[in-house]
């Protein structure tokens, strides 16, 4: 098994988040994560999806998606050559003896602290699922009080956009 | 990066405005039924309800559209993919919110398995009043997500013709499927604009029909250099209207051909180089012949678990050529060595070319340019050896394979054959000849029992010239016989064989075989009655609850009996004479007969027994 980036173009559509989730569970694949929102065409939504699969399980997971009608596109994302985030917030327990050790690890991680109070510290962070991972792996021990987390997204490098050919199809149509 | 465009050809949609149509002032009912009217829906099945209502209303007014009452709305589904099957049209049905709409469920799973053009519309609860549980709301939109191949819910009135263009389109083009319309009564109430052709809005549709060159050469070139090849033909055949270039292709090549269950006619049955049906109740050498291939090329057909037996023990020899419209049934159960994404009916035109091509270059091995000549000797010993055959009970009583035989052989030419699910379906496969297309229609996929009659009523509704026999069990008869009132009522005359067994054969016959003979719940006509009468010999041991010449005749149908072998033939006569109402004929046929070639579920296709405890020779030991 191993883990697959898929971003999914789709007509921003009633219903197409259920479509999407429907077809994975009914063809029996497991979704890691996944995040939606509009794109820069306010008719497009993007799916980022990460599925744990084989290889064949994958092309099985591409195929049926592709026939979804308002499906446009569908491009698997390389880790070495697109960049993914995710995003996380954590509530983690301080009291004055323990607060600067935790503000001295989200400094190290690059996040940042969004609220503060007498018992707790909120914390936010943004980038990859390792270094949130690890970032949370140092904050345990002072006591997770709650934790929230985004699905994954993620974009190619380089200049090339994977919803240019898209909007032209939609254009065509129009 | 890897990427996956939903398509390579984008398809030129059609566009208004060019030519600029009349608009017309009306209801979204009346531009409802002006759609359907445009699109060319000239027979719909369906049933009126409170949410539907409103289109009901100019329905009455179309002469265009005629409007069939059936008594279910299951009736309603199957009725259109029937007339859908039998036409090459989409069929269209009808019914109102919540529970009409859950009545075409089980038809619409129906056609999405067996890929039938379909366009189901169904009214729904006003907009507003959607999500609150209302009087006879069901989110059939959602429930029938993963059975149609896309679906609609329509609040706005100026949206109804362009979604009702898009799902014929849809229902229609690449792989066909169900398309449900699901349209809010409000909608249907408002005032709203109608023009024709409205402008198709599908940016993520575009089928695949022409296929990659590279590809189809790489097929004919292993086709020269097989030596023991099989054409695995399914239905899409059918669909695409590949039947002509089929022919012309077996014979160019002189490979066996196999028919699957959903491609009966689509390759005469009596043409020397069909081998039979393939799968679980297929023909011995039509099985064995997959089984020891070393190249199958398999048009419109999706390697179903039925077929296949035991998936990583079929056909073990054999490359693959796997041709189908839709790219995910590539590779799905079997890997393919040469994938075609493509309409069968180009993808075969271009293997015309390609092996001609082969041929003409002298590419083709010995084995191809010989006709194949050593595999051939192989099959023609199997099919002279294990023929699809069986037994005269020693009582006089009648076999139903006999029973279906005579029906095949005594209809007119070019007559319809719709089967309900279980042993007369594999029989009324096996024993009726298919030469043509649309000639045979039937639950393959989801294998619907009670589908027969409906189906043979849609299938006479759009073929009214054409002889309609619905071959059906007793079990099968009793879930849908209620439409044979609809074909009293609407003159159309289809003719019913009920193979009464009093049991659900099928079923039965996995008891026998490995029930230890525990007949649970298939008895169809127990009761005290029957228990005293069951020590009493003979078939018809039992009950007559129901008596279907009774019940048929209460639903406006001619109604015979047929009993005993002597009278088969004039019963059948008498039956395909009568032209001016439905006819059902109650066969009473011994309920010990089993289908015979079987593969039992689970095993091998190499364990296929032509006969109960007759494993047929292969030679097995000179094959290596």
């Amino acid at each position: 098994m191993s883990k697959h980036t898929l971003s999914v173009l789709v007509q921003n559509t009633p219903g197409i988040l259920a479509r999407i989730a429907a077809l994975f569970s009914r063809r029996g694949f497991n979704i890691d994560s996944l995040a939606v929102g509009v794109t820069e065409h306010p008719d497009i939504s993007r799916i980022t999806i990460v599925v744990n699969v084989e290889d064949l399980p994958l092309e099985q997971v591409t195929k049926q998606l592709n026939k979804l009608v308002n499906v446009l596109k569908i491009v698997e994302l390389e880790p070495g050559s697109a960049v993914q985030r995710e995003l996380v917030l954590v509530k983690v327990r301080a009291d004055n003896e323990t607060r600067s050790q935790i503000v001295e690890i989200v400094q190290l991680f690059r996040a940042k602290t969004v609220d503060v109070a007498p018992e707790a510290v909120t914390v936010e962070a943004t980038g990859s699922s390792d270094k949130l991972e690890a970032m949370l792996k140092m904050l345990e021990p002072f006591g997770i009080k709650e934790l929230v987390q985004s699905g994954t997204i993620a974009i190619g490098r380089g200049a090339r956009s994977i919803t240019d050919r898209s909007l032209r199809a939609l254009d065509r149509s129009a | 990066m890897t990427e996956q465009a939903t398509g390579a050809h984008p398809q030129p949609r059609p566009r208004s405005g060019q030519q600029s149509a009349p608009v017309e002032h009306v209801t979204g009912a009346q531009s409802l039924i002006r759609s359907l009217e445009e699109v060319g829906a000239e027979t719909v099945f369906g049933i009126p309800g409170g949410a539907i209502l409103p289109a009901y209303d100019p329905m009455m007014d179309s002469t265009r559209v005629r409007h069939v009452l059936v008594r279910h709305e299951q009736g309603a589904g199957h009725a259109a993919t029937g007339y859908a099957q039998a036409t090459g049209k989409v069929g269209v049905c009808m019914a109102t919110s919540g529970p009409g709409a859950t009545n075409l469920v089980t038809p619409i799973a129906d056609a999405h398995m067996d890929s039938v053009p379909l366009v189901a519309i169904t009214g729904q609860v006003a907009s507003k009043a959607i999500g609150t549980d209302a009087f006879q709301e069901a989110d059939i939109v959602g429930i029938t997500m993963p059975i149609t191949k896309h679906n609609f819910l329509v609040t706005d009135a100026a949206d109804i013709p362009r979604t009702i263009a898009e799902a014929f389109h849809i229902a229609a083009t690449g792989r066909p499927g169900p398309v449900l319309v699901d349209i809010a009564k409000d909608a249907l109430q408002a005032r709203t604009t109608f023009s024709w052709p409205p402008v198709q809005d599908l940016p993520g549709y575009r089928p695949v029909t022409k296929p990659h060159a590279k590809q189809i050469r790489e097929a004919a070139k292993l086709i020269g250099q097989a030596a023991r090849p099989v054409l695995y033909v399914g239905g899409g055949v059918l669909k695409a209207g590949a039947t002509a270039e089929l022919k012309v292709l077996a014979e160019l090549t002189k490979a066996p051909v196999t028919t699957t269950l959903m491609a009966l006619g689509a390759f005469p049955d009596s043409h020397p180089q069909h081998v039979g049906m393939p799968g679980m109740h297929g023909a011995v050498t039509a099985v064995t012949a997959l089984q020891k291939a070393d190249l199958i090329v398999a048009l419109g057909a999706r390697f179903d678990d039925r077929v296949t037996g035991k998936l990583d023990s079929f056909a073990p020899y054999a490359k693959i050529v796997h041709a189908d419209i839709d790219p995910a049934e590539i590779g799905k159960n079997r890997a393919a060595d040469v994938p075609i994404v493509g309409d069968a009916r180009e993808v075969i035109a271009d293997l015309v070319q390609a092996v001609q091509r082969e041929q003409s270059e002298g590419h083709a091995g010995e084995a191809a340019a010989s006709g194949y000549a050593s595999w051939w000797a192989d099959l023609n010993r199997w099919r002279e050896t294990y023929p699809l055959g069986y037994d005269q009970p020693e009582d006089g009583s009648l076999s139903p394979q006999h029973v279906i035989r005579r029906i095949g052989e005594l209809a007119p030419e070019g007559s319809v054959f719709a089967a309900g699910v279980g042993q007369h379906q594999m029989w009324a496969a096996h024993f009726i000849q298919y030469e043509t297309p649309a000639t045979w229609l039937n639950s393959g996929g989801a294998g619907t029992m009670g589908y027969a009659v409906p189906a043979a009523m849609g299938a006479k509704a759009g073929q009214p010239g054409r002889t309609v026999w619905a071959i059906d069990g007793d079990g099968c008869f009793q879930m849908t016989n209620q439409e044979l009132t609809t074909c009293a009522l609407n003159n159309i005359p289809i003719k019913v064989a009920i193979i009464n067994n009093g049991a659900l054969g099928m079923v039965r016959q996995w008891q026998t075989l490995f029930y230890n003979q525990r007949y649970s719940n298939t008895v169809l006509h127990s009761g005290p009655a029957a228990d005293a009468a069951a020590s009493a010999p003979g078939p018809s041991a039992g009950t007559r609850v129901p008596d279907f010449v009774k019940l048929a005749e209460a639903m406006g149908c001619a109604a015979l009996r047929c009993e005993s072998l002597d009278e088969l033939d004039k019963v059948i006569a008498e039956a395909n004479a009568i032209d001016d109402r439905p006819v059902v004929v109650d066969f009473i046929v011994h309920e010990d007969a089993m289908v015979w070639p079987m593969v039992a579920a689970g095993t091998s296709n190499d364990e296929i027994m032509a006969a109960r405890d007759v494993r047929p020779d292969f030679g097995d030991n000179e094959d290596d």
